[in-house]
């Protein structure tokens, strides 16, 4: 055990790598220090993060949740099977006991993986603060009463107090995190990337194109359409239409990244993939994934002028640029799902 | 190349705004007052068509998006205060939505029911028990003694 006056310790191997996505730069980050070298949007396209999701009936503050990625703590979890990572993870009952546990793992000179509320981190922009319980960073010492932490979605390691920290691993709710810390127990030196890339992506595109419900995939981006179209009639006074959109768009840009931003992550990793694998037709997918979230920031900017009350933009309007997203991921999908790897 | 659709679409942004397309020079830079000066990444192509992360310091339309979701906290916090200095709320419904939080959310973070939150919104705040107070007071960070006052 360490005391308060002597609990300096700094893991200075460790390097800091600014990301775009939380959980998939926490991830990496994690990864590289522990000896295996992955790219963040490797990371992201391996643990098959993409996807699109509308449901009607989960309310998120009042509003359909739709998200642009895979459930918070997907990325953590299917490391072991993408990548041979076996990853542990441990959640606590009792906030003392997490924190005492996090102080023995940097004692002993480890960098871990946690789970937070965004809310609760004093370091963050005010007016980026909100109730999202499932941010991910990394920490890698102690100085004194402050953390170190490496939170991947800033461009410079920062530093937390202890009090901060505790209050936001610990908070109840939606995703509530009970303290989780993860780190690699072993990292292979080899992935066998060409196995793991096609395994990854055939799952990414049977969620895309198959599946048998109308939220989820392709058809989950044509179905909102639908519902963007019907709003007009569900509001009297418009307010929760502009509401609606403005969370969609929110949650699309802002909320650790978003639709548009996925969309360009899942596209440089299947760049990366057709370099590592020598298969040209990835790097086409590649480029329809880029068109695709070229498309999402159309729809993005259209919503926000929607929000803006501009006259000349229309809830049609929104729907049919929704409808070229879904036609673009399609395409990328179609073409993805032909390639035999 | 385009369908009809889609080329509506183009037109009407190409005409809006300019292009669109995510190429590393067109990585919006807009300086967005709710990142506060902080930068994020994104994904984005060179000349060469090789995807790089580029640091930006937001783009407009996040800004919008995301001052609407703050400012109708705020609106609502207005409106709470009101009905509280007139004494038809607790200063509880306040400090909640001052907090971003709202009835869901705060039931979820004091594992309470939405139907007792909601009447507990309504009650003065020394009807309530000790027990109570303390996981509201947790649950907004707030102190004790903070919980009844108004600005």
């Amino acid at each position: 055990m360490i005391t308060a006056e002597s609990s300096i310790t700094v893991n200075s191997d460790y390097v800091h790598r600014h990301a775009a996505h939380c959980e998939s730069g926490a991830v990496s980050s994690l990864l590289r220090h522990y000896g295996l070298d992955m790219s963040e949007a490797m990371t992201f396209g391996l643990s098959s993060a993409l996807i699109f999701a509308h449901f009607p009936f989960v309310k998120v503050e009042g509003f359909p949740l739709t998200a642009y990625r895979a459930m918070p703590g997907a990325i953590v979890k299917s490391t072991a099977r993408s990548m041979g990572v076996r990853m542990h993870r441990e959640r606590f009952r009792d906030p003392q006991a997490g924190t005492a546990r996090l102080n023995e793992l940097l004692a002993q000179g480890r960098v871990v993986g946690m789970q937070a509320s965004v809310y609760w981190l004093p370091y963050f922009p005010p007016n980026m603060r909100f109730h999202f319980n499932a941010h991910n960073m990394v920490a890698y010492g102690r100085e004194g009463d402050d953390y170190l932490i490496s939170d991947p979605i800033a461009e410079h390691p920062v530093t937390c107090p202890a009090a901060d920290l505790q209050k936001a691993r610990f908070v109840k709710g939606m995703f509530a995190p009970k303290g989780l810390l993860y780190y690699p127990l072993d990292t292979p030196s080899e992935v066998d990337l060409g196995k793991a890339v096609a395994r990854a992506i055939k799952k990414t595109t049977f969620v895309m194109l198959n599946t048998p419900l109308p939220f989820v995939g392709v058809r989950g981006i044509r179905y909102l359409a639908k519902r963007i179209r019907g709003l007009a009639l569900k509001s009297s006074d418009g307010r929760y239409a502009l509401l609606f959109i403005a969370t969609i768009v929110r949650m699309q840009e802002e909320i650790g990244t978003g639709g548009g931003g996925f969309r360009f992550i899942y596209a440089s990793f299947l760049q990366e993939a057709a370099e590592k694998t020598g298969e040209s037709r990835l790097q086409e997918a590649s480029e329809l994934m880029t068109s695709s979230g070229d498309a999402w920031r159309e729809f993005a900017l259209l919503g926000a002028r929607f929000c803006k009350k501009k006259p000349d933009v229309t809830l049609d309007q929104l729907a049919d640029a929704l409808l070229v997203c879904a036609d673009y991921e399609a395409n990328a999908f179609r073409l993805l799902r032909a390639i035999r790897l | 190349m385009f369908c009809t659709r889609e080329w509506a679409v183009h037109q009407l942004i190409y005409a809006a705004n300019g292009c669109v397309a995510m190429e590393k020079k067109d990585v919006p830079q807009d300086s967005n007052a709710t990142l506060d000066g902080a930068r994020k990444v994104v994904y984005a192509v060179d000349e060469d068509g090789k995807y790089n992360a580029v640091a930006t310091t937001g783009w407009a339309v996040e800004e919008v998006v995301t001052s609407m979701a703050v400012d109708h906290y705020t609106y609502l916090a207005q409106e709470a205060l009101l009905r509280a200095r007139r004494g038809e709320s607790s200063p509880l419904e306040y400090h909640m939505f001052t907090r971003r939080l709202n009835v869901v959310t705060l039931a979820q973070a004091t594992g309470k029911f939405q139907w007792l939150v909601k009447r507990h919104l309504k009650q003065p705040i020394d009807q309530l028990s000790p027990k109570t107070v303390r996981r509201y007071a947790e649950a907004l960070g707030m102190e004790l003694s903070d919980l009844s006052r108004l600005p």
